[in-house]
């Protein structure tokens, strides 16, 4: 385990989805899932939004610019991203590629 | 192998919302299985059901499920592997989308057909042991390689980049090396474990005394449990250790596979739906793939409407403030212990018939004959056959 990264850090890290897991479209629940071993989690609106730009190569600096950017009227979401990647990483759906 | 049950049930459960959508099909591929282990939960008449779905019926329920919404797809039986069409349908199902598990003992798996299976898309292998002591695991599973093999199945299944699930039915014969099947399980590099004890129904119903541990044997495995849970998470270990305690031991009943025909579907070799894979043995007529589409045996059918809603409780569940909670408990285990489908599940303490659970909890206490089993074979099978005409 290593110690907390600093909100720079953060911001420069890379979230790559766990080899677990599965994301994908689920057409007749109408929202994003995670598919796992015998389990799923249904995903809401954002962070299925979210976790549709994690594919091992943007950072979350890009994600953030990229989902204001669809979300003009949201205004700054780094801090709700940044705090789903705590959750995120938490629950092993992602790690910080190294 | 078959034992799916309660706690991928509680896994799904709880992480979704209610909405009355099969989220899980179990794809009952054959009863056909080299191994003959004491607590399977396949039908004990299993030698004198109709002919396999062909491949091709397969492919469409998986078409027709997925429509409903399922997402989660089960190769089970029986032993899937041998279905020789299996690479067929695993491609196929991950086509439609599914997060294709195959649920196994490893017998009849080598290193081609894992990769072959990878090839085809399976996004997951759960293996089964029986105990993690050669010998026990042995005698329970009725054959002598079965170890061997599946220890090095299961180091194949890793190596070649799946998720690994464990799966160890635990027992009276094995509970108390708990110790050791973790162990085991840490260095296989499992990624989850789950340490179940069988439902009592089927032939585990058969074997009960047999198979129960005493309520001292299964405070002492989740204790070491616990202890190599802190231990584990302390090193960074990710694997994840699941204990289920026998419903046996508890004063109120588990909700029945999440609430009847709420979640789970499941398809029988024949073609038999079924909202849970022992229902089969419940006096109800279940529907037939071969006969309806799966939206009408999910939506309309009365074997899946039977046990839905509360209109068919009666007492004590009927005025209990509890029932929207576990919904009366197992229907099956009602059936099987009370003799009426309606029954409480007599696990509750209120239910009158709990004194059937208190008794089998005393015959725990007892010393254990262990050549008394009952094994899963076609012979014991015929002759459940013949005593349920
Ligand atoms: S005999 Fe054992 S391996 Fe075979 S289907 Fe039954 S539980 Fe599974
Ligand atoms: S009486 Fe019935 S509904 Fe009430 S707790 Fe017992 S099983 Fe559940």
């Amino acid at each position: 385990m290593s110690a907390p990264a600093s909100q720079p850090d953060k911001m420069a890290a890379v979230p790559v989805l766990e080899r677990m897991f599965r994301f994908q479209w689920e057409e007749a629940q109408q929202c994003y899932v995670l598919l796992y071993p015998e389990g799923m989690v249904r995903l809401n609106d954002s962070a299925g939004e979210i976790l549709a730009l994690v594919d091992g190569a943007r950072s979350v600096a890009r994600i953030c610019s990229q989902l204001e950017q669809k979300f003009p009227a949201a205004g700054d979401l780094s801090g709700d991203i940044l705090e789903f990647m705590e959750v995120a990483l938490e629950q092993r759906w992602i790690h910080y590629r190294r | 192998m078959s034992s799916v049950g309660s706690t991928t049930a509680a896994k799904l459960a709880r992480e979704r919302q209610p909405h009355g959508q099969p989220l899980w099909l179990l794809a009952e591929l054959t009863y056909k299985c080299p191994l003959q282990c004491p607590y399977c939960s396949n039908p004990l008449d299993f030698a004198d059901t109709g002919a396999e779905l062909s491949t091709e019926q397969w492919i469409d329920v998986f078409r027709q499920a997925r429509r409903l919404g399922a997402a989660q797809l089960g190769f089970s039986g029986g032993e899937p592997l041998v279905r020789r069409d299996l690479e067929r349908l695993i491609a196929e199902a991950r086509q439609l989308g599914y997060y294709t598990n195959l649920i196994t003992s490893g017998i009849g798996l080598d290193a081609a057909r894992i990769a072959a299976f990878r090839e085809a898309g399976l996004d997951h292998i759960q293996v089964s042991f029986q105990a993690a002591d050669e010998e026990v695991n042995n005698l329970l599973a009725g054959s002598k390689k079965a170890f061997a093999q599946k220890l090095a199945m299961a180091r194949e299944v890793k190596a070649q980049g799946y998720p690994m699930v464990l799966n160890f039915v635990t027992h009276r014969h094995n509970i108390d090396r708990i110790d050791r099947i973790i162990e085991l399980c840490v260095e296989l590099e499992a990624d989850y474990v789950e340490l179940a004890t069988c439902q009592y129904y089927g032939w585990a119903y058969e074997n009960r005394e047999q198979l129960l541990p005493t309520r001292a044997q299964l405070e002492r495995a989740e204790h070491i449990t616990n202890e190599y849970r802190a231990r584990l998470a302390e090193q960074g270990n990710p694997i994840r250790l699941i204990f289920v305690t026998p419903d046996y031991y508890e004063e109120r009943p588990k909700k029945c596979m999440n609430g009847w025909g709420e979640i789970f579907l499941t398809v029988t070799p024949d073609g038999t739906a079924l909202p849970c894979h022992s229902a089969r043995m419940l006096p109800i007529a279940f529907p037939n793939v071969k006969q309806q589409s799966l939206e009408q045996i999910w939506n309309e059918s009365s074997g899946f409407n039977h046990f839905r809603g509360d209109d068919w409780m009666q007492e004590p569940c009927r005025s209990c403030d509890e029932k929207a909670h576990d919904h009366g408990g197992c229907r099956c285990q009602a059936y099987l212990l009370t003799g009426d489908m309606n029954a409480a599940d007599p696990v509750c303490a209120k239910s009158p018939h709990h004194d059937t659970i208190l008794a089998a909890r005393q015959a725990a206490e007892a010393p254990a004959h262990e050549t008394d089993v009952t094994y899963r074979n076609e012979r014991n099978s015929r002759v459940f056959a013949r005593s349920i005409d």
